[in-house]
């Protein structure tokens, strides 16, 4: 079972109104990479991500997450959003929303048990957010709200992540360790896809990146195909990143 | 009449009990759900419903031909829910804004209801039907039957709460995270949405069409500042939302001819502002005094910093020094140094100071931590 793919995405086509945000994506994301998804404002990488997650209704196209319906894999896809997409005036604690990624596997009406609750700790202590565990969260600071989203996902215990921005507004410090938590997942066999905005940062970061504007532009191993020739393609200004080795 | 007696008139006298028990259940319905609605950013969803309603109970009355308040009902629930899902279809479907979608439906409908309301009474039964009633809505019209259904009303939605308790959070919290989890969040919010319509179409007939959404608004918009914990802030809105009932009909039983409805928005509307001014770590008062503390305290530890730096020049650190050498520096004064002393970080001596131990030790501190945060 080597070199599975993990997620296929056919003939992908999202629309708002009339304007294509997304058009025809093919894309292939084998197991076991770390995949940075990278390309300029409005290139639809979120609208990717959401599309995969069936949040959008695509006009056309389907998902596959290992070779079956994302619908029926959902147990398998963990998924970290924008930080600013909910309140964080939200009445609850740091721990509560890390508990929310178990609520899935539990499913309708069962509460969180003990089992659950030691699973969240864990997570929290991953990312090193334990002794926050009881702090309401709009008295965390931003790279804090962003572990607790990052520990909410790894509760889930999948063997998908899919990340929008997840370094977006944070220090250097909670940056490195995101990447740690990444890398690690990565490890362990998980694959992780990641909307990142810092083209200085992909060849350190990542193995595997997708170029992406409305089309694909290109998608493949970092050492491949991230060059000033594709990058070029999709910011559409001359790029000289080569400096960077 | 002293308390007392109000008291003992309530569990005597059968139209006040009946009236208080009815606002105090409402007023917990209307917190307790008006807690999701403040969370969820649709605030003023609750206005929209009740103005949506209007033509329906017009319009139940000129079907069913008299008054009849169970028809009533049912009458604004169906418009009600209409007027809701319009809503949510506009949202969904074109490129207005949910605010201008809620004022259009509410406009609209009321418009409707109100053209529906001249009609009814240009016809020869309109005084009997007391349907303007229903704009302002009239407390005394409440009949045990109604208290019955409130109960009823209430006891299910607490059971509906309690069962799917964690599926309401996560869908206030985080909708979009909840679909991927393969909730289906579409029955969760029908499912919130249709209790509220429910709630409202009860209070029409107590508190009105126009006042409506304050019943929603007012309890959990005051309870959201007294805690961090949604369970515990639903818990407060229902108390202050019964509580608003019990006064606001009080006040009006015991003063000649104040309308109730607009009694119980006015009580509620009192807890909002004391919870605004009042509440321990989010109230208005709380943040100043600590703003203040907060400012003392830095103006303190800017001193005593000056101080350390002065006797930091000396090998025994509690040499003392002239109270006058500090005005090269910065400002003090005898109250701030008072104040030192009774922390004891120094002690005084006519004109002169000098730093104690703890004192020492405060600044050292102090200061390693201003190295840290220059770091960063």
């Amino acid at each position: 079972m080597q070199e599975q793919n993990a997620i296929k995405v056919d003939d992908l086509t999202v629309a708002y109104n009339y304007k294509p945000v997304l058009w025809d994506i093919d894309l292939v994301i084998p197991e076991g990479v770390l995949m940075a998804i990278v390309g300029p404002n409005g290139a639809g990488k979120s609208t990717l991500i959401k599309s995969i997650l069936g949040i959008i209704k695509p006009l056309a196209g389907s998902v596959k997450v290992f070779g079956k319906p994302y619908q029926k894999q959902r147990d398998k896809v963990a998924y970290v959003p924008q930080k600013g997409s909910v309140d964080w005036d939200f009445p609850t604690t740091a721990l509560d929303v890390v508990m929310m990624g178990t609520y899935g596997s539990l499913g309708w009406i069962k509460r969180p048990g003990k089992k659950e609750k030691k699973a969240s700790l864990e997570a929290l202590e991953k990312v090193g957010m334990l002794p926050f565990q009881n702090r309401q969260i709009s008295q965390l600071s931003g790279g804090q709200q962003q572990r607790i989203f990052l520990a909410r996902a790894l509760v889930q215990n999948a063997s998908i992540y899919l990340m929008d921005e997840p370094f977006q507004g944070v220090d250097a410090t909670t940056e490195k360790a995101i990447i740690q938590i990444l890398k690690e997942l990565r490890k362990a066999g998980k694959t992780v896809i990641v909307v990142h905005h810092d083209l200085q940062t992909v060849p350190e970061y990542f193995d595997w990146v997708t170029f992406l504007n409305v089309k694909k532009i290109a998608t493949g191993p970092v050492k491949d195909i991230f060059n000033d020739d594709n990058l070029t393609k999709t910011y559409g200004i001359n790029y000289k990143v080569s400096m960077q080795k | 009449m002293g308390l007392q007696d109000y008291i003992t008139l309530v569990f005597t006298d059968y139209t006040l009990r009946t009236i208080t028990l009815g606002t105090a259940l409402l007023g917990a319905i209307c917190g307790m759900l008006g807690s999701f609605a403040v969370l969820r950013k649709q605030s003023l969803l609750g206005d929209a419903i009740s103005h949506a309603a209007l033509p329906g109970i017009a319009l139940a009355f000129l079907i069913h031909g008299a008054k009849n308040s169970f028809y009533f009902l049912i009458g604004a629930l169906v418009s009600g829910l209409l007027g809701t899902f319009w809503i949510k279809g506009i949202t969904k479907r074109t490129h207005l804004k949910s605010d201008t979608a809620l004022g259009l439906v509410l406009s609209l409908f009321f418009g409707f209801g109100m053209l529906l309301l001249t009609y009814i009474q240009k016809q020869e039964n309109a005084n009997q039907a007391g349907l303007d009633k229903y704009l302002f809505g009239q407390a005394a019209t409440l009949m045990e039957s109604d208290v019955w259904i409130l109960a009823g009303v209430t006891g299910i939605s607490l059971l509906i709460l309690l069962f799917f308790w964690k599926e309401f959070k996560i869908l206030l919290f985080d909708p979009e995270y909840t679909k991927t989890l393969g909730f289906n969040t579409r029955v969760i919010d029908i499912l919130i949405t249709t209790f509220m319509v429910l709630a409202i179409v009860l209070g029409l007939q107590t508190v009105g069409v126009v006042l409506m959404s304050a019943m929603l608004l007012a309890p959990a918009a005051a309870a959201r500042q007294w805690t961090n914990h949604l369970w515990k802030m639903i818990v407060i809105a229902a108390v202050f939302g019964a509580l608003s009932g019990i006064i606001g009909t009080g006040i009006s039983a015991t003063q000649n001819n104040l309308s109730t409805g607009p009694v119980i928005v006015l009580v509620a509307a009192v807890f909002v502002l004391f919870s605004f001014i009042f509440a321990p770590s989010r109230g208005l008062l709380f943040r100043q005094i600590r703003f203040m503390k907060n400012r003392n305290n830095l103006k303190l530890h800017k001193t005593l910093s000056v101080m350390y730096e002065i006797a930091k020049t000396h090998k025994n650190f509690k040499h003392p020094h002239k109270i006058k050498i500090l005005n090269n520096f910065q400002g003090f004064s005898r109250k701030s140094l008072k104040k030192m002393e009774t922390y004891q970080w120094i002690e005084l001596n006519g004109q002169m100071w000098n730093l104690t131990d703890k004192g020492y030790h405060k600044a050292v501190n102090l200061y390693n931590q201003q190295n840290i945060q220059q770091d960063d």
